[in-house]
C-alpha cells in the first residue's frame, strides 16, 4: 500500500479531474434548465448526486467504506 | 469528417498515430515548437529540433495524407536560460520563412518569472517584426489564472494585432478574459491535467465558437491524440449539425491559421446532411 502522502500525490489530479467533471454536469443541467424554462421531470438522479457529495465532504469515515456506502447510496435511484 | 489538429507534438508520437488520425478524418496538423522533457544547453539542439519540425516532420505526415506545418519557439521552461534564449532567438527568424512555418509559437509562460515573461515580449515582438502569427501557452493546473493575467498584461502593453494571436488552454477560469481582449483562445483536451473532451463542449456551447480552437493533447506525456475527436462525438451528441462541427474544428483553424498565407486549406461547406 502507498504512503498517505504518496496516495495524495497520486491520485489527486485524477480526483481533481474527476470532480470537475462532475462540477460540468452540474452546470450542463442548470444551463439546459434556464433554456427549457423548466427542471427536469424526475430530478431524483440530480438530488442523489448532490447528497453524495454531502457525504463525501465529510473528512472522517471510521470505516473508510466511502466506496461502498455510495453504491448503497445510489441503489436506491433506479 | 474533415479535422485539423491545431496543436500537435508530432516528434513525440508515433505513426500509427499519423494513420489513425488520417482513418479518422485528419486532414492536416500543427506543430508549436515544445520542451523536450529536459532543459536543452545548446543553442545549437534548438535549431535541429527547428528543423526536424519543419523539413523531416512534414515528410513523415506526408505517408498519411496529412499536412504538417509547424511553428517555433523557445519554450517558456527554458527562458530562464537567458543566454540560450537570445541565440536561438536571434537564429530564429530564418525558420519563419520556411514554407510549412506558420507563426511564433508556443511561447509564453510557466511560473511567470521576470526571464519569461521578458522571453514572452521578445517573442512577441519578433513575430509583429515579421508578421508572424503567434501561439502563447498558458501555466497549467494552479497557476493558469494567475498566468493568464500576466499574459494579458504583458500583450496589452505591447503593439500587438489581436486576430493574429492564439492564447492556448484556456478553460473555465481563464477564457473570458482572453475572448473579451479580443484574442483567438485554444481548448487544449488531456486525459487529467487540462480541459476535458465535454468541458470542451460546455464551453463551446456557452461561448461564441467564432474565436475557439480545440485541440488535442499530444506530447510525451500523458496524453491522447483522440480527446480532439472525443470532443467532437460528445458535440455531435448533444444535437449539435455536422457543418457546426465543421465550422470549429476545420473551419476556425483554417480561418485564424489562414492569416498566414503558407497555410492553403480553406474553409468547407456540407453541402448536403
Amino acid at each position: 500500500m502507498l504512503s498517505p502522502q504518496k496516495n495524495l500525490d497520486t491520485y489527486y489530479l485524477e480526483a481533481r479531474r474527476d470532480l470537475l467533471e462532475v462540477a460540468a454536469m452540474l452546470d450542463r443541467y442548470d444551463r439546459s434548465v434556464e433554456k427549457e424554462g423548466q427542471k427536469a421531470e424526475d430530478e431524483s438522479r440530480l438530488n442523489s448526486l448532490l447528497e453524495a457529495m454531502s457525504f463525501l465532504s465529510e473528512k472522517d469515515c471510521p470505516k473508510s467504506n466511502r466506496a461502498e456506502q455510495l453504491l448503497v447510496h445510489f441503489a436506491k435511484v433506479s | 469528417m474533415q479535422i485539423i489538429q491545431p496543436h500537435y507534438h508530432a516528434i513525440a508520437r508515433t505513426a500509427q498515430d499519423y494513420e489513425r488520425m488520417a482513418m479518422s478524418g485528419v486532414v492536416a496538423v500543427c506543430e508549436p515548437a515544445f520542451w523536450a522533457g529536459f532543459d536543452r544547453r545548446f543553442p545549437e539542439t534548438f535549431i535541429d529540433y527547428f528543423a526536424q519540425i519543419s523539413e523531416f516532420e512534414p515528410t513523415r505526415a506526408a505517408e498519411f495524407g496529412i499536412r504538417h506545418y509547424c511553428w517555433v519557439a523557445v519554450n517558456p521552461k527554458e527562458a530562464e536560460n537567458t543566454e540560450l534564449t537570445q541565440e536561438v532567438l536571434r537564429q530564429m527568424p530564418e525558420f519563419l520563412e520556411k514554407p510549412t512555418c506558420l507563426g511564433v509559437g508556443e511561447t509564453g509562460l510557466h511560473k511567470s518569472t521576470k526571464n519569461e515573461i521578458d522571453a514572452l515580449q521578445a517573442h512577441v515582438e519578433i513575430a509583429m517584426k515579421h508578421d508572424q502569427l503567434v501561439l502563447i501557452h498558458t501555466p497549467h493546473l494552479s497557476d493558469k489564472a494567475h498566468g493568464t493575467k500576466i499574459v494579458l498584461e504583458v500583450l496589452a502593453g505591447m503593439d500587438v494585432n489581436p486576430d493574429k494571436i492564439w492564447i492556448d488552454h484556456v478553460e473555465e477560469q481563464t477564457i473570458e478574459p482572453v475572448l473579451d481582449a479580443g484574442y483567438w483562445a485554444g481548448m487544449t483536451l488531456y486525459p487529467v491535467t487540462k480541459c476535458s473532451p465535454r468541458r470542451s463542449v460546455d464551453i463551446l456551447e456557452k461561448y461564441s465558437t467564432e474565436r475557439l480552437l480545440v485541440n488535442s493533447s499530444a506530447d510525451w506525456g500523458p496524453s491522447d491524440p483522440f480527446t480532439l475527436q472525443e470532443s467532437i462525438v460528445e458535440f455531435r451528441r448533444r444535437g449539435h449539425s455536422l457543418q457546426e462541427a465543421v465550422e470549429i474544428y476545420h473551419n476556425n483553424p483554417c480561418r485564424f491559421l489562414g492569416q498566414n498565407p503558407k497555410w492553403d486549406i480553406k474553409p468547407i461547406t456540407i453541402s448536403e446532411e
